[in-house]
């Protein structure tokens, strides 16, 4: 099928973003001093566990973050046209799970609507659960549910496992060969946790990751896994595209937050006098506005502007995707001050070493200074309030969307969806896996990215002994 | 003990503390759970809640709902409805006869009730108000031994302890008098007070327009000074006698007996606007916006707009009774159980502020308030459909003894095509079929029992049902989007809508010529948790026909700024009736009221000329056959022309508990708690059956702790002795 | 002292002035005059001469920031931002664009603010406190690995669940307290427990685990040591040195969030019902109330200097060897 792709502000960015985390990866690879950290990161079972499950997180992101147009049906060679639904390559990869849409609730893995209709039965009009369109169609009667569910479940994680057992014979098999060692005398190290690396803690949890990922796609193949919502979308899909969301608003906003932080924080603690002074006195006003204020002011603007050029977002999701950047730009701006209060800091006690006392001396150019000795001891605080950062944006999103300034209402996004759980709560019988299935996800990731930010933070500070 | 051996109990004992607290203050008397501690039990009290604080309580200027609600049982108009008759009647409340107006032309002339409207050109009502009403207790009627107002000369000292009108040892009250009311109309053209309906009756009240510019140029002239009303005549309003005064209308307004019945033309006695406008008062909040001064059957005891409103029963209220003419229905449903019992039935009504719908719901079924409107989300655990389609309530409802009650608002729901848009708008036929394709397309009758769980009735035109000019059942039926079956009114198939829109040219969706999709622009300032599932629901109906959506979501200033510019596409909107008669809804759609240029409320800019010349017909007609038959010939216009979709006309589902009584729906009286009854031992049964707290898992969260907190003091205990 | 104090306060001034100019920016470049009044106004039968009027009523039909068309010193006075703002130096708040008066609400707020802010923070720390000692004190064993975990657990999770639990389970279900709602003096009591409960539950996550890390650092330094190898038992260590010397950076720590409270919680406040400046603040955002909105501000960065200066203060105070200057 002919394809247009559209690249939105946010994908642009993201990819951009990806790019440079790569390009400084194998720069540290080269260099011994900053690899060893690095290094011990990946000694921590716990941070390299929780790497492997934020992987699978940023891969989903990032092929959410491919996007294109299809190009409809009929249209004519010369003049081909498209469709003004912006796709991604992950919808394309889940296939029907989004277009598989029932007519309103249904439970996890039900077959059955989860309020009564009449229904016509003989000519009669009963109140009764009707069947749904989609979930559970290839079932003749409710009792057959059961064994189906049991079956899928079995298959998936055969499968998962067998796929696990697969590639860790090829990582097996691989790793023996280049450590050179024997097959069996590499397994026996592994099962003894002697690798130097967290071996055992990755297979498993690879083997665990893949059980439920086969599970999952051979249930979701014939349920609703998560349920439906109101307009009976798969809560499991909208909770998948919501990943990309949260993640764009903790990775992106980080990026509006370093260069400030970094240059205005060095700046005001290595220069002192009236730069600090000025410095200091913009993050002083800037700290003492309700974050809220700013948030939500910096949207309402973003949507004027986008009223006054409505040609240049001609689509919803050009538009969407302009509130989440200036959501993103926003909080980056409010909460720089932060790090910029702990590099100045950090900057004003560098800046007395001797050292850089004897460079200054030396006539050596500012710029240098900082750049060599400045910022190289201060880049292990900006890397640890990165990771700390990312979990606490991911968590903000939720209460934004709450105060009615997060992104977009037709943005897929957990907080838009805890929003609209807590009206389902209070319905009885209770509606509570839209709320579950946003709760489950949100939290592995958070959980993930916190227990990742420990071990970085544990290996790079060196002050911070864990006391163990 | 050692410390760390007390701040470990300190933990255990952290949430037993926190509970038994509760349950010693208040678990001997009230339910833990109770929002009313402390309160008084088996008071003939109705307990109600407010979402938003109101901004105004001040009759010239309270408008939405939520501040009438108050104003209409403190303030009383002249007029009021028919609590039980319907179609809705008016029926006189202060003054002694509902008024007939009568006209004269432009020599001054007296025209007989039947003269054209044309030759008409003032109508006269002369208002008798009942004697011996008098106001509420109030500090702004006391008067000393010697006669003279005690607060009317106030200085900082006096003031200085005040910070409530209870704080003043004096009350007072009056007589009401037609004056009264002559000084509300005045008010009205104030500058300072900016009424939203000044601008409506300017054009109407003879005079009213050049008394707001005298007295904008009097404010102008001195800032600081207060205006008193009473030195500025009205021409349109004067004082007869004591008890009676006219107002003169331009031309013929037959409409203008409704506004009679609102609070924009209740008395306001000029005692409360001195007392008020004294220096200090307005920086305590005590305004009369805040604070009003009324004669009807309740007066507001506790102004507290950021927790509870509470009103009481005013010691001094004229009396009235409760209404014996009612029908057949109406004694089935119990409501003339009262007739004849003076009103109001209960002493107090409690208004708690609730802005969340999910405690509101919650504290509704846990008995703490009366009654209760049913959101999307609490619907299926509320009511059920018979086997013949009729509403109510659940088992688990009628359990509880609550009842449902069911009405059509006096409203409709629309999505307005903006008929200055070159793609959408315009009279040409292409442009008609276009409209009436997408009306067809747009299934509002899924879109009720999805999102309205069936609570709405699906549109055929612009007037709701319940007003003149409805008419019921297949003979009233919207012939463009839909056909009578038998009975049944159904939608046109869908083969109907793509075979109009290929004659609009766009065959399939595309432009005929061409060949690009057909885009169309949906503005909304729909925001919040429903708003994404209905904004897909809108895409998915135009997918239906191969046209695309694309739903541009705004803020309330952004889009009424669209609108007011005309910029819109695909707008939805919706509009409350101010009084029963049609012509509150054809005025929507009258040329002269385009939102484009000229700010009317016409906000589709429809301008049809053979329209609006029925419209100026139909305005002054009194009901009957003629008008009915204007009327149609209106509908027909407007559904061939297809300005709007017409979406549907909103069911409002409520709930009561069982101990309220009296209660039928009134769209249009905004004065029904006098009429409400409540059974308070009943409730109070109720509520302590209902509200048994559930104390297992405070058993557990203990038990909890102790499993957490043992292993770690054995393990302490271990390590001393180790250590030791 | 003195002479500190003094200039902290002048240093504020321009601060205060940055603050005002800042929102006043933000507010009018989203909302013009002509938003605010038709907000004020209605949406029915609204004509544009009534607009004028309420503009003019209001004092919002001068220029932003420059009269053009004014003479000398009255170019910059006769404007909506100084004759909006000036005032609030002297804590005049005025009235709000719905006619109440500011600086009233505001002193009617304050004392549900503080009724939910006060406890949390207090039983908060103590909470707090205990379970990082705790911690502390099994350190290297399975309880604190296990404790770590739970707090980061528990910071995970989004504090808007906290709250939906804690209404739903609490509230509904087991009936236990009031789902929302306020009442003043000692009948408040059962209204302000699920919201100070589910604050500091919601809390501790993080709390804990900060503090441990202060704790944990404290227990390394040379000083303890010191004291350990003279035989003095773990418990007395603990309280005797870690517990003080940590202390320091936690109250510090706290200093500059006391001024703060009385600002109240946003979320918790609207979830919960409770009339305070939290739920002030987000009403007057809902409702596009400019001058609530800039008073809370305003009010919101002179408790938070406040609170710089207090932080300052009680560093000198904990450990002499800190000079104001």
């Amino acid at each position: 099928m002919d394809i247009q792709p559209v690249i939105l502000w946010t994908d642009g960015l993201i990819f951009a973003l990806l790019a440079g985390v790569l390009v400084l990866a194998w720069g540290i690879s080269r260099q011994e001093h900053l690899r060893a950290p690095w290094a011990a990161v990946g000694r921590r079972p716990m941070a390299m566990g929780a790497a492997l499950v934020l992987g699978v997180f940023v891969v989903i992101g990032l092929l959410d973050s491919l996007h294109y147009r299809e190009k409809l049906a009929d249209s004519p060679v010369d003049k081909p046209q498209y469709s003004v639904e912006v796709l991604s390559a992950f919808d394309a990869l889940v296939g029907t799970l989004r277009t598989r849409h029932e007519k309103t609730y249904s439970a996890p893995l039900a077959m059955h609507l989860y309020a009564k209709e009449f229904v016509d039965h003989d000519g009669q009009a009963v109140r009764a659960y009707p069947r749904l369109q989609f979930g559970g169609a290839h079932l003749r009667d409710a009792a057959e549910r059961r064994p189906d569910l049991v079956r899928r479940s079995a298959i998936g994680m055969a499968q998962g496992l067998a796929a696990s057992l697969l590639l860790f014979g090829v990582l097996a098999a691989w790793r023996a060969r280049r450590t050179q060692v024997s097959l069996g005398e590499w397994l026996t190290r592994w099962g003894e946790g002697r690798l130097g690396w967290p071996g055992r803690t990755l297979v498993c949890m690879a083997t665990l990751l893949l059980m439920l990922a086969g599970v999952l796609a051979h249930l979701a193949a014939g349920y609703h896994v998560f349920g439906t919502d109101k307009v009976g979308q798969d809560v499991l899909y909208i909770t998948l595209k919501s990943i990309r969301t949260g993640l764009v608003i903790g990775t992106l906003t980080t990026l509006v937050t370093l260069p400030l932080a970094i240059s205005l924080g060095i700046a005001a603690g290595y220069f002192r006098g009236w730069v600090d002074d000025a410095i200091q006195y913009v993050y002083t006003v800037l700290n003492s506005i309700p974050g809220v204020l700013l948030i939500a002011a910096a949207v309402l603007i973003v949507q004027g502007y986008i009223e006054s050029n409505p040609e240049l977002f001609d689509n919803a999701a050009a538009r969407a995707d302009v509130r989440l950047l200036a959501l993103c730009l926003i909080m980056g701006m409010t909460s720089w001050t932060g790090l910029a209060r702990l590099l100045r800091g950090e900057a004003l006690k560098l800046s007395t070493l001797d050292y850089v006392d004897a460079a200054r001396a030396f006539g050596v150019s500012h710029g240098r200074i900082l750049s060599r000795h400045i910022f190289p001891n201060v880049f292990h605080l900006v890397l640890i309030a990165i990771v700390l950062d990312f979990s606490g944006l991911v968590l903000a999103e939720a209460v934004l969307s709450y105060v009615g300034v997060g992104v977009d209402p037709s943005m897929h996004s957990w907080g838009n969806m805890i929003n609209g759980a807590r009206l389902e709560l209070a319905r009885e019988p209770t509606v509570w896996w839209q709320l579950g299935a946003a709760f489950t996800f949100m939290f592995t990731l958070v959980l993930a990215a916190n227990l990742f930010a420990d071990g970085v933070r544990d290996a790079f500070d060196p002050r911070r002994e864990s006391g163990r | 003990m050692t410390r760390m051996g007390i701040s470990l109990l300190g933990t255990i004992l952290f949430a037993t503390t926190l509970f038994t607290t509760a349950s010693l203050l208040t678990g001997c008397s009230d339910s833990w759970n109770s929002p009313y501690p402390g309160s008084a039990k088996q008071t003939k009290t109705v307990y109600s809640a407010f979402s938003e604080r109101p901004k105004h309580l001040d009759p010239a200027r309270s408008y939405s709902s939520n501040e009438v609600e108050f104003t209409g049982q403190i303030y009383e108009p002249p007029l009021q409805y028919h609590f039980l008759k319907r179609p809705y009647t008016l029926i006189p409340l202060t003054a002694e006869a509902v008024p007939k107006p009568r006209f004269y032309d432009a020599a001054g002339k007296a025209l007989p009730d039947d003269a054209p409207s044309a030759a008409i050109a003032e109508s006269m009502y002369e208002i008798h108000i009942r004697p011996g009403i008098r106001y509420q207790p109030h500090p702004a009627f006391a008067r000393d031994e010697a006669g003279r107002y005690r607060y009317h000369a106030l200085d900082a000292a006096a003031l200085a302890d005040k910070t409530t009108l209870a704080d003043f040892a004096h009350t007072g009250t009056r007589e009401l008098t037609a004056a009264d009311y002559v000084y509300q109309i005045k008010r009205l053209a104030h500058p300072g007070l900016s009424s939203p309906i000044f601008g409506l009756m300017s054009e109407h009240i003879v005079g009213l327009k050049e008394l707001g510019a005298t007295l904008e140029q009097a404010a102008r002239a001195r800032p600081d000074a207060v205006l008193n009303l009473n030195d500025y005549p009205l021409a349109g309003a004067e004082v007869v006698d004591r008890t009676t005064y006219r107002i003169r209308i331009k031309g013929k307004y037959p409409q203008f007996i409704y506004w009679l019945a609102m609070p924009f033309f209740a008395p306001v006695p000029w005692e409360a606007e001195a007392f008020f406008a004294q220096p200090g008062m307005a920086d305590r909040n005590l305004t009369l916006d805040w604070q009003p001064v009324g004669t009807g059957p309740f007066y507001l005891a506790e102004n507290d707009p950021n927790r509870r409103m509470v009103l009481k029963k005013n010691p001094y209220f004229h009396g009235e009774s409760y209404p014996a003419d009612g029908d057949a229905a109406d004694r089935q449903a119990n409501l003339l159980a009262d007739a004849g019992k003076p009103l109001p039935l209960v002493d107090e009504a409690i208004f708690s502020l609730e802005k969340e719908t999910i405690p509101y719901w919650s504290k509704f079924m846990q008995g703490y308030y009366d009654s209760s409107g049913i959101s999307s989300d609490s619907f299926d655990q509320a009511v059920q459909f018979s086997a013949r389609g009729e509403p109510q309530p659940t088992d688990s409802m009628r359990d509880k003894n609550i009842h449902l009650i069911t009405t059509v608002a006096a409203s409709i729901w629309y999505v307005g095509f903006n008929m200055l848009d070159p793609v959408v708008g315009g009279l040409g036929a292409d442009r008609q079929k276009l409209r009436q394709a997408l009306s067809i397309a747009f299934d509002y009758d899924e879109f009720i029992s999805i999102f309205l769980n069936g609570r709405g009735i699906p549109a055929q035109g612009p007037i709701p049902p319940g007003l003149f000019g409805y008419v019921e059942g297949v003979a009233g039926l919207n012939p463009y989007v839909y056909q009578a079956r038998g009975k049944q009114i159904v939608r046109r198939p869908l083969a109907d809508a793509k075979k109009l829109l290929a004659e609009a040219g766009y065959p399939n969706g595309r432009h005929a010529k061409t060949g690009e999709p057909l885009v169309l622009y949906f503005d909304t300032m729909a925001s919040g948790p429903d708003a994404k599932s209905r904004l897909d629901w809108m895409k998915k109906q135009l997918d239906k026909l191969g046209v695309q959506l694309v739903v541009r979501g705004t803020d309330y200033n952004r889009f009424q700024d669209k609108i007011r510019k005309g910029n819109a596409q695909l707008f939805e909107w919706g509009w409350n009736a101010d009084y029963p008669d049609p012509e509150n809804f054809f005025f929507l759609l009258y040329g002269p009221h385009k939102k484009v240029g000229t700010g009317g409320e016409n906000a589709a800019n429809y301008d049809n000329p053979e329209f609006n010349r029925l419209f100026e017909q139909m305005k002054d007609m009194d009901n009957g056959p003629a008008r009915q038959k204007v009327i149609d010939a209106m509908l027909e216009i407007v559904r061939r022309d297809a300005p709007w979709i017409y979406a549907y006309y909103p069911k409002s589902f409520g709930l009561r508990h069982g101990w309220v009584h009296n209660v039928k729906p009134n769209l249009m009286a905004n004065n029904t708690l006098k009429y409400r009854r409540v059974d308070p031992a009943l409730r109070e049964r109720q509520r302590e059956a209902w509200n048994q707290p559930v104390l297992w898992p405070i058993a557990l969260m203990l038990g909890g702790l102790i499993a957490l907190i043992a292993p770690a003091a054995i393990a302490w205990r271990r390590r001393e002795r180790t250590t030791a | 002292m003195f002479a500190y104090l003094l200039r902290r306060v002048l240093y504020a001034i321009p601060i205060l002035i940055g603050v005002n100019l800042l929102t006043f920016a933000l507010f009018f470049v989203v909302n013009t005059p002509d938003d605010m009044a038709r907000l004020q106004l209605g949406a029915k039968h609204v004509t544009p001469e009534a607009i004028e009027r309420w503009k003019s009523e209001h004092g919002y039909d001068k220029p932003l920031l420059i009269n053009q068309a004014a003479e000398g010193r009255a170019q910059f006075t006769d404007t909506i931002f100084f004759q909006h703002s000036a005032a609030m130096f002297v804590f005049e708040f005025g009235k709000g664009d719905d006619g109440r008066d500011i600086g009233t609400e505001i002193r009617n707020r304050m004392g549900p603010s503080l009724a939910i802010a006060l406890p949390v923070f207090v039983i908060g720390l103590l909470v707090n406190i205990t379970f990082a000692l705790l911690m502390v004190f099994f350190r290297a064993t399975y309880l604190d690995l296990w404790g770590v975990v739970l707090c980061v657990v528990l910071m995970s999770i989004s504090g808007l669940f906290y709250i939906i639990a804690g209404q739903y389970f609490i509230a509904s279900l087991w009936k236990l307290l009031p789902i929302s709602g306020f009442a003043g003096g000692i009948n408040g009591l059962p209204f302000i427990l699920l919201p100070v409960l589910v604050s500091v539950v919601a809390g501790i996550g993080g709390g804990s685990r900060w503090y441990r890390t202060i704790f944990i650092e404290e227990i390394g330094k040379d000083y303890v040591r010191t004291a350990r190898a003279k035989g003095l038992s773990e418990l007395r260590v603990l309280f005797r040195h870690v517990l003080k010397n940590g202390m320091i950076p936690i109250l510090t720590g706290a200093v500059v969030v006391i001024p703060t409270l009385f600002m109240g919680s946003l979320i918790t406040e609207s979830f919960f019902g409770i009339p305070g400046l939290g739920s002030y603040t987000i009403d007057a955002i809902q409702a596009q109330d400019f001058a609530v909105v800039r008073a809370m501000v305003f009010l919101g960065s002179v408790l938070y200097i406040v609170g710089l200066i207090l932080t300052d203060l009680s560093y000198s105070w904990v450990d002499p060897r800190v000079r104001l200057q």
